[in-house]
């Protein structure tokens, strides 16, 4: 198969999903005629025709609402948010109806729904588009998340998502959008809750998503040469979390650093450190290490996003004192 | 009270309106009951009562027909009785037990019977208002003739969800009917102090919907309003925002004496209460004393009775609170 970029992977995964299914339907701002503001969506409505590829007007918590009572009368909606720093004008939504309505029934509902959104810093947006909002939604159990960061995860992964009976929140990153990868043969939907070694490794375990992931590899291989073998572990869902992955290769490695885009408290990397401790703290030979960005708003000018973001030398300095300790 | 106020009552006969009545009846004992649970400490966290606003629910959701969705707020034990969820199961989830509507998980403010088109009841303010939408967006995608009823206060048409709700509504022509239960309070605030306009009907005319102004303690005429609506929503015609007057006898929850009310107020709502307002019309239209006699009498045996058996039902297994939290 040729090659496609990332976000040609997510076109082609939501075409895939609406013509296999009749109930599969898409919700958004701008997302039908105009394509989407990143072009996610482009020649979907005039595939597929407007109601099933729905302009909405700038609301999200009509978007989301509308996708959670869509869903449990049966249909797969699928709500774009165009930036998931919007996710909060919406919370509501997404935190106490959509986790909570199957549970406070008691399993009267399924709600079906998939809602994607854009995340990651990097491409000079600000503080208000740009964040990696999948930290806000750890703490509500639910819902699922996943964070792709290659063209055939996005691919396999959404389609997954589509068709996952729960609600999963699936996070776009803007700099990976142009990142070109093989899609696997089948173009069989992944399973969620799966992680992918990304590099085989011995001597520590590096555990990163989507833009991190790609920075983690630079710095294996920049490690490489001084003789450090590094294993690179990409959960590609935060939930469900494949544990079981991450746990085998500490196992081996006996060291562990976890890299995120975003802030070290309150996050997935800071609760899988947690988690390794609790569990597995015989296991460990150094301290694990979270390489995260700094605490304060993401800024906008180029030379200070760079600089808040977690670089390559940043891992691999990580890397190199886990390694040495 | 409004231009629909002399509305014909339409093709509801004297059985119907005896079940209005018995339905009403239930409901009030009902809640008396729930009263009494609370201040006794039987129940744990909090409630909302709906005393003297039974006919909204029961006017409106016996407007509606099999295959529709009905969604309300935490104020909701009425709608979801009115829907038909039975009366011992509904006092179960009150009471946390396992037979109850949802399993014990749900509790007073989370009432939902899907088998009846009771979608749920909602706790945060204005949020399920988009959730209608999305049902009557499920309908619209499919060509059915469904409608979704929504039921709100008027502390909601404050809120953003109301508004975004209500303009997706229209602009996709969703078969929603918005019924805004205004009993004169959000929460313990007078709605003079928090709202500019005082007629909350008005607010459909920002979004370009139908609206109705109506007396909400008249059973009738709610469920004649609510019917028309629901005909225009099933004929594409688009949602309706309804505003029905009415009054809630007892305070915002259980901790809410009411002490805000102007005095007389209550004692002047409760001449207007509209179950003895549906026996006089009853009785003015051939029905005999005693048959309301025995409607009365049925409706509070039965509340006793579910009651009694509710109460006698197990607690749920420990090992519930784990499931249900994914498919």
């Amino acid at each position: 198969m040729s090659e496609v970029t990332y976000k040609q992977a997510i076109t082609q995964a939501l075409a895939d999903e609406l013509e296999a299914d009749e109930d599969v339907l898409l919700l958004g701002e701008d997302i039908g005629a105009a394509g989407g503001v990143f072009k996610a969506t482009e020649g979907l409505w005039e595939r597929f025709g407007g109601q099933r590829v729905r302009d909405t007007p700038i609301s999200e918590q009509a978007i989301v609402g509308a996708a959670i009572g869509a869903s449990i009368r049966g249909l797969k909606p699928v709500a774009e948010i165009m930036f998931g720093d919007f996710a909060a004008t919406c919370f509501d939504g997404i935190v106490n109806e959509l986790p909570k309505y199957r549970y406070m029934t008691g399993g009267q509902v399924t709600l079906p729904v998939t809602i994607r959104m854009t995340v990651g810093a990097g491409g000079g947006f600000g503080a208000q588009h740009s964040q990696a909002v999948e930290n806000w939604f750890l703490s509500i159990p639910g819902l699922k998340l996943v964070v792709p960061a290659t063209p055939a995860d996005a691919y396999g992964l959404l389609r997954a998502a589509i068709r996952d009976p729960d609600p999963v929140l699936y996070f776009e990153h803007k700099g990976l959008y142009n990142l070109k990868g093989e899609l696997s043969g089948d173009g069989a939907p992944l399973a969620l809750g799966s992680a992918d070694v990304a590099r085989a490794g011995e001597d520590v375990t590096v555990v990163a998503t989507q833009a991190m992931r790609h920075r983690a590899l630079a710095a294996a291989d920049a490690l490489a040469d001084e003789g450090i073998s590094v294993e690179v572990i990409d959960p590609r869902t935060l939930v469900p979390l494949d544990l079981n992955a991450i746990r085998a290769s500490v196992d081996r490695t006996n060291r562990l650093v976890v890299v995120q885009e975003a802030a070290f408290a309150g996050t997935w990397g800071a609760s899988l450190i947690a988690k390794v401790v609790q569990d597995g703290f015989e296991s460990l030979d150094a301290p694990p290490r979270l390489v995260a960005a700094e605490d304060t708003p993401i800024p906008y000018a180029e030379a200070l996003e760079d600089a808040w973001l977690p670089s390559v030398d940043d891992i691999a300095a990580a890397v190199r004192a886990t390694a040495a300790f | 009270m409004s231009k629909t106020a002399t509305k014909p009552a339409g093709e509801v006969g004297l059985e119907r309106q005896l079940d209005f009545l018995r339905a009403m009846l239930e409901i009030r004992h009902f809640e008396d009951e729930c009263h009494r649970l609370f201040a006794a400490g039987v129940v744990r966290g909090s409630t909302h009562l709906g005393q003297g606003q039974e006919a909204v629910s029961v006017g409106a959701c016996g407007a509606l027909r099999e295959g529709d969705t009905m969604t309300c707020t935490y104020r909701g034990h009425a709608a979801t009785l009115a829907m038909g969820a039975p009366l011992d199961r509904t006092f179960g989830e009150i009471l946390g037990k396992a037979e109850g509507l949802c399993g014990g998980k749900g509790g007073s403010m989370h009432l939902t019977d899907v088998s009846r088109g009771a979608m749920g009841s909602f706790a945060i303010v204005g949020g399920h208002l988009p959730i209608a939408c999305g049902f009557g967006l499920a309908a619209q995608h499919r060509g059915t003739e469904e409608v979704s009823l929504c039921f709100f206060g008027d502390g909601s048409t404050n809120i953003g969800a109301f508004h975004e709700a209500l303009n997706l509504a229209s602009i996709w022509k969703l078969p929603v009917v918005f019924v805004c239960e205004n009993n004169l309070y959000g929460e313990y605030s007078p709605l003079a102090s928090t709202t500019p306009v005082e007629r909350l009907a008005d607010r459909a005319d920002a979004f370009a919907m139908a609206k109705e102004r109506i007396d909400g303690n008249d059973v009738l005429l709610v469920h004649a309003t609510i019917a028309a609506a629901a005909a225009r929503a099933r004929a594409g015609e688009g949602p309706t925002l309804v505003e029905a007057l009415t009054y809630r006898h007892k305070g915002h929850s259980r901790s809410d004496p009411a002490a805000y009310r102007p005095e007389g107020e209550l004692e002047q709502w409760l001449e207007r209460d509209p179950i003895p307002r549906l026996e006089q019309a009853l009785l003015g239209a051939g029905a005999e004393q005693e048959r309301l006699d025995a409607v009365r009498a049925e409706a509070e045996q039965a509340v006793l009775d579910a009651l009694e058996r509710a109460k006698g039902w197990p607690d749920p297994a420990l090992e519930s609170r784990l499931e249900h939290v994914y498919a």
